[in-house]
């Protein structure tokens, strides 16, 4: 059935819409831009902050235009004398309660509400200030996240992230009235209950509520030590999501140049996280392989299946809190991150001939469970924490800025060696459904000896933003050693945001469905959505940052992981081979169950 | 305007001759749509407080195609000053649950639940028993329909329609987005009628009189009587069934102590009407409407703290969702006593009578919404006693 059309006129000009679009997106299309605060095209609508009321000519009150469908014949007035003295109580009201100070503060320039209140010019005086009796509280107990309710204008929208986008319902509303807020069970901090650190509460907060702990000045303060070599490295989502926070649209890949202000910044090696992105592909492909020659051949009934990816931190927190009986499925793989710390401070430190505790190791990532990730107790597997400090896109194009470079004029340059080499197939981590490509293009090889069947190597079923992807690869004329697969056909899933995880992990729990593999992000998008990422981000940049990953991909020449010359090098002059006792000790690690609040 | 003389009336509590089975068997002989027609014809409106036509709300509901729909009693009866119906449901419970099985009949629903407030915890074990007997009784008639208690846990707001359905269904009471209302996506998101437990008691009374005699009484706009919950300054407090479309004057002139000030008709949010202005206006949708709540003050109070009292109410029982509200009612409150102290110059009401204007408009649901009603009211018509 066809949607109805709708005529109405906005500000006295006529328009049709299809039946059910709202009042906001009506006026968008007249090219009016109304101002908004809870509303999020990510998420359900609230309508609770009101400052997108507009004037309905015959209707008392005014409607929210973000959750107000529009009707036949609606006259509505976007600009009126009314409207405008509303907007403008709803905005001093929101200051009232809200400790402005926006010269220090982390969002300044940042920040919605502070856009609005100089669009509206609004007098901070006009009401008396209630911040003082409001007894607000910062948490920044959390190694990712710093909670400031202080800042707060109760929009919802981290918990609307939380719950619907997540699943995961740390946060929510509590309390009525005056002392209504957004806490976590019992009040506790975020780094005691069942919060991920996804961060996405934190790239949907319009306001320096939800911010990420940042770790800038610690940054400066190792590179300017001349006794410390601080290693710093790139992950793959960085590169296509860095130049909008510096100013660029989305979807510009400024790999060449990130490299490039990284060194100017004064880091004295500046490496990539595909480098072990790469590496991860050639343990994990060999883990699965492992797993399924135990299973199907061996009838080993203790190897589970399915083999779930463990690359993403808020995943892997999640897991063990939501679903701690399905661990043994997660892979035992670290994430590139935390390989990449494991061998900054042996592998790296031995050939430069550098003292492992002179080491430094930095990484730049789209994520702000990373942080979370580089501070557990199981990522100290060189003698040393492996990643000593975790900066977000963000953050960077922060550093960026304060060390006065011009981002868009610098030159393209390339990585330095060793651990700066990768493939596209490490490129393409970024995104949902990448681990996935990356893992098939070489598992399919190393068990055929041919490429996989997939024109141009791009395996399109598993790409794209759908919530929960899946794929089967059937796997024919093996090698002799792998005769056991002849024939199957590998069974594939990928879930991208944590509400899409607990979609796949619950028929995957019911055994509902069965499958071999299972690639999870806990962001919308994978790490191109990342908590670290630019604010804002929504579908439209999703999608333009995908579509740069995509490029950056077949723009390389070397395109699998297993052909990375500098991870074949690894393997001959230091770890063996995949899953080898070095790696063992080195790569893996081990996971602990969590309780479900 | 027409105004009505001071009439007692006996309409909700009266028991005599009441059977309602015999009221549902000649309900069940009609159409549903007849059934409608009549609540349409007789002119009831809500008396939970928003005063909608009973009727429509019935058609509506009834107009929509789903097969789930629900009937809700709202007993939550949080506004200050009202207490009509927790009478209503101890005197004459069958009453109200044979309203809720006429607008079942009407609507084709099959459910029906009592939404009732929290304190009222001590009636559960009689009215649980009379539910029963009830439900067997529609049983024992055929009619497919069964009520069921829910209890609310103390918060104003949830009295809100929608915010009494997200509620029962288990979450945080705060209202939702209107349009949709009620009728189209309820309960559950069914399509629902929730009526006050007065309402579905006159539902009651119109098919057992007949609709004419229920227009007989009140005004053209405010047909019918009505339960009134008389408190304050006042020789005798209590609850009282009125004919609609009464003189403010007659009615203190009645129940007030003779130093009469001011009454609040409508509760917490209702109005205030002084001495000055008892001549001008009528209890009823053409004047002053009210849920039942009359609040009389003497000379002897203090409209400030009156009107303290009530912010303080809000700014508590706000569901603190929508900011002009939550931080609305919060500034009102402090900007009176900043008056008060003279930290803000008495000019700064205009400012608060203002944002209490713009509260009006721009609050999401109705609390938010009623709040400038006696604060306007009581700023206009006190200003000395609120600034000195
Ligand atoms: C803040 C607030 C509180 C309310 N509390 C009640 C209540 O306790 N009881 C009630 O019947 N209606 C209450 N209402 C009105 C209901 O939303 C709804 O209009 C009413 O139940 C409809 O029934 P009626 O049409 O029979 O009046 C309240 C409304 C608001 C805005
Ligand atoms: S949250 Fe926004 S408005 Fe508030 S202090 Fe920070 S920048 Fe300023
Ligand atoms: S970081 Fe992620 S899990 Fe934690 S509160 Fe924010 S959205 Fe929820
Ligand atoms: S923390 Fe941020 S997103 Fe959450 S309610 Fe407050 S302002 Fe909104
Ligand atoms: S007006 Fe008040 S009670 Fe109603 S939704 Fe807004 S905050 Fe909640
Ligand atoms: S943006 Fe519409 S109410 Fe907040």
């Amino acid at each position: 059935m066809g949607k109805f059309e709708v005529n109405l006129k906005i500000n006295n000009i006529p328009v049709t819409v299809e039946e059910g679009t709202t009042i906001l997106d009506a006026a968008k299309k007249l090219n009016f831009r109304i101002p908004t605060l809870c509303h999020h095209s990510d998420l359900c609508v609230a309508g609770n902050c009101r400052v997108c009321v507009v004037e309905q000519k015959g209707a008392k009150a005014l409607p929210a235009a973000c959750a107000t469908p529009v009707s036949e014949g609606m006259d509505i007035s976007t600009n009126s004398a009314q409207v405008r003295t509303a907007r403008r109580h709803v905005i001093e009201l929101l200051l009232s309660e809200h400790r402005s100070e926006c010269t220090s503060c982390y969002k300044n320039g940042k920040c919605e509400l502070q856009d609005l209140a100089n669009e509206y010019r609004v007098n901070e005086t006009t009401f008396m200030k209630l911040v003082e009796n409001k007894g607000y509280t910062i948490d920044d107990f959390s190694p990712s996240i710093i909670k400031d309710d202080s800042k707060c204008i109760r929009c919802q929208r981290c918990v609307r992230t939380c719950t619907e986008m997540q699943s995961v319902s740390a946060l929510a509303v509590v309390n009525k009235g005056e002392h209504q807020k957004i806490a976590t069970f019992m009040n506790k901090p975020m780094h005691s209950v069942v919060c991920t650190n996804c961060g996405q509460c934190v790239t949907h907060c319009p306001t320096g509520a939800l911010i990420e702990k940042n770790y800038i000045d610690q940054v400066w303060d190792v590179i300017n030590n001349p006794e410390l070599h601080v290693v710093v490295q790139t992950a793959p989502a960085v590169r296509i999501g860095l130049g909008e926070s510096l100013d660029l649209s989305p979807g510009n890949r400024v790999t060449g140049k990130m490299v490039s202000a990284l060194r100017r910044l004064g880091f004295d090696s500046v490496l990539d996280t595909d480098f072990t992105a790469d590496l991860t592909i050639l343990e994990e492909g060999t883990e699965l392989l492992t797993r399924l020659k135990k299973a199907l051949v061996d009838k080993d009934t203790e190897t589970a299946l399915p083999m779930t990816t463990s690359c993403s931190p808020g995943w892997v927190k999640f897991i063990e809190h939501k679903y701690p009986e399905l661990l043994p499925n997660v892979s035992t793989c670290k994430s590139p991150q935390q390989m990449f710390g494991a061998l900054a401070k042996t592998f790296y430190a031995q050939k430069k001939g550098l003292k492992a505790e002179k080491v430094v190791s930095i990484s730049i990532m789209p994520c702000t469970a990373k942080k979370y990730e580089a501070n557990r107790p199981e990522m100290r597997d060189s003698g040393f924490q492996d990643v000593d400090y975790v900066l977000t896109t963000r953050e960077l194009a922060m550093m960026i800025r304060q060390a006065g470079i011009e981002f868009a004029s610098l030159p393209n340059e390339k990585y330095d060696s060793i651990m700066g080499d990768s493939s596209g197939a490490a490129v393409i981590f970024g995104a949902t459904g990448g681990v996935m490509e990356a893992a098939l293009r070489t598992a399919y090889e190393i068990v055929t000896g041919r490429e996989v069947p997939f024109e141009n190597l791009d395996i399109l079923p598993v790409r794209g933003l759908e919530g929960v992807k899946e794929a089967k690869v059937l796997i024919e004329n093996v090698k002799p050693e792998w005769g056991f697969l002849e024939g199957a056909e590998l069974s594939c899933a990928i879930a991208h945001g944590l509400a899409n995880a607990k979609i796949l992990m619950d028929k995957v729990k019911s055994g509902e469905m069965s499958y071999h593999f299972i690639e999870i992000m806990a962001c919308p998008g994978g790490c191109l959505g990342g908590g670290g990422q630019p604010i804002p981000v929504n579908n439209e940049i999703r999608e333009a940052r995908m579509k740069a990953i995509y490029e950056e991909d077949s723009s390389l020449k070397i395109r699998k992981s297993h052909e990375n010359p500098e991870v074949i090098a690894l393997y001959e002059q230091f770890l063996g081979e995949p899953l080898g006792h070095k790696s063992h000790e080195l790569l893996h690690t081990h996971y602990t169950g969590r309780k479900k609040y | 305007m027409e105004n009505k003389k001071f009439k007692l009336v006996d309409i909700i509590f009266e028991t005599e001759g009441c059977d309602v089975g015999v009221v549902l068997d000649r309900v069940l002989k009609r159409t549903p749509d007849d059934i409608i027609m009549d609540m349409i014809d007789s002119g009831l409106r809500g008396r939970g407080g928003a005063g909608f036509p009973t009727g429509l709300k019935w058609k509506f509901t009834r107009s929509e195609s789903a097969y789930d729909k629900y009937i809700i009693c709202n007993a939550d009866e949080g506004e200050p000053g009202t207490f009509k119906d927790r009478e209503i449901l101890e005197k004459v419970p069958m009453k109200v649950f044979t309203g809720m099985a006429i607008a079942g009949y009407a609507i084709d629903a099959k459910e029906g639940f009592i939404y009732i407030r929290g304190e009222y915890r001590f009636l559960q074990k009689k009215l649980q028993s009379q539910i029963d007997e009830f439900n067997q009784m529609l049983e024992n008639k055929g009619l497919d329909f069964k009520i069921a208690l829910r209890w609310g846990s103390g918060a104003y707001i949830c009295g809100e329609e929608s915010a009494l359905f997200e509620s029962m269904e288990g979450k945080r009471g705060e209202p939702r987005n209107k349009p949709p209302y009620p009728t189209v996506a309820g309960f559950r998101n069914k399509p629902t009628v929730i009526n006050n437990v007065e309402t579905l008691v006159y539902a009651t009374m119109i098919n057992k009189y007949g609709a004419d005699k229920f227009k007989e009484l009140g005004t053209r706009d405010s047909r019918g009587s009505k339960v009134f919950s008389v408190s304050g300054d006042t020789p005798k407090a209590g609850i009282y069934e009125l004919e609609m479309g009464l003189q403010v004057s007659e009615f203190v002139k009645e129940f007030g102590d003779g130093d009469t000030k001011a009454v609040q008709i409508g509760g917490a949010g209702g109005t205030c009407v002084p001495r000055k202005k008892f001549e001008d206006m009528i209890i009823g949708y053409e004047g002053v409407p009210t849920g039942g709540s009359m609040m009389i003050f003497n000379s002897s109070r203090s409209m400030y703290n009156v009107l303290h009292d009530y912010l303080e109410f809000f700014a508590e029982e706000s569901c603190g969702q929508c900011t002009p509200c939550r931080v609305g009612c919060q500034q009102l409150l402090k900007g009176i006593e900043a008056v008060k102290r003279g930290e803000r110059p008495p000019s700064y009401l205009d400012d608060l009578k203002s944002l209490a204007a713009s509260m009006k408009i721009a609050s999401k649901c109705g609390l938010g919404q009623s709040v400038a009603n006696p604060f306007s009211t009581i700023i206009d018509n006190f200003r000395e006693e609120v600034i000195y």
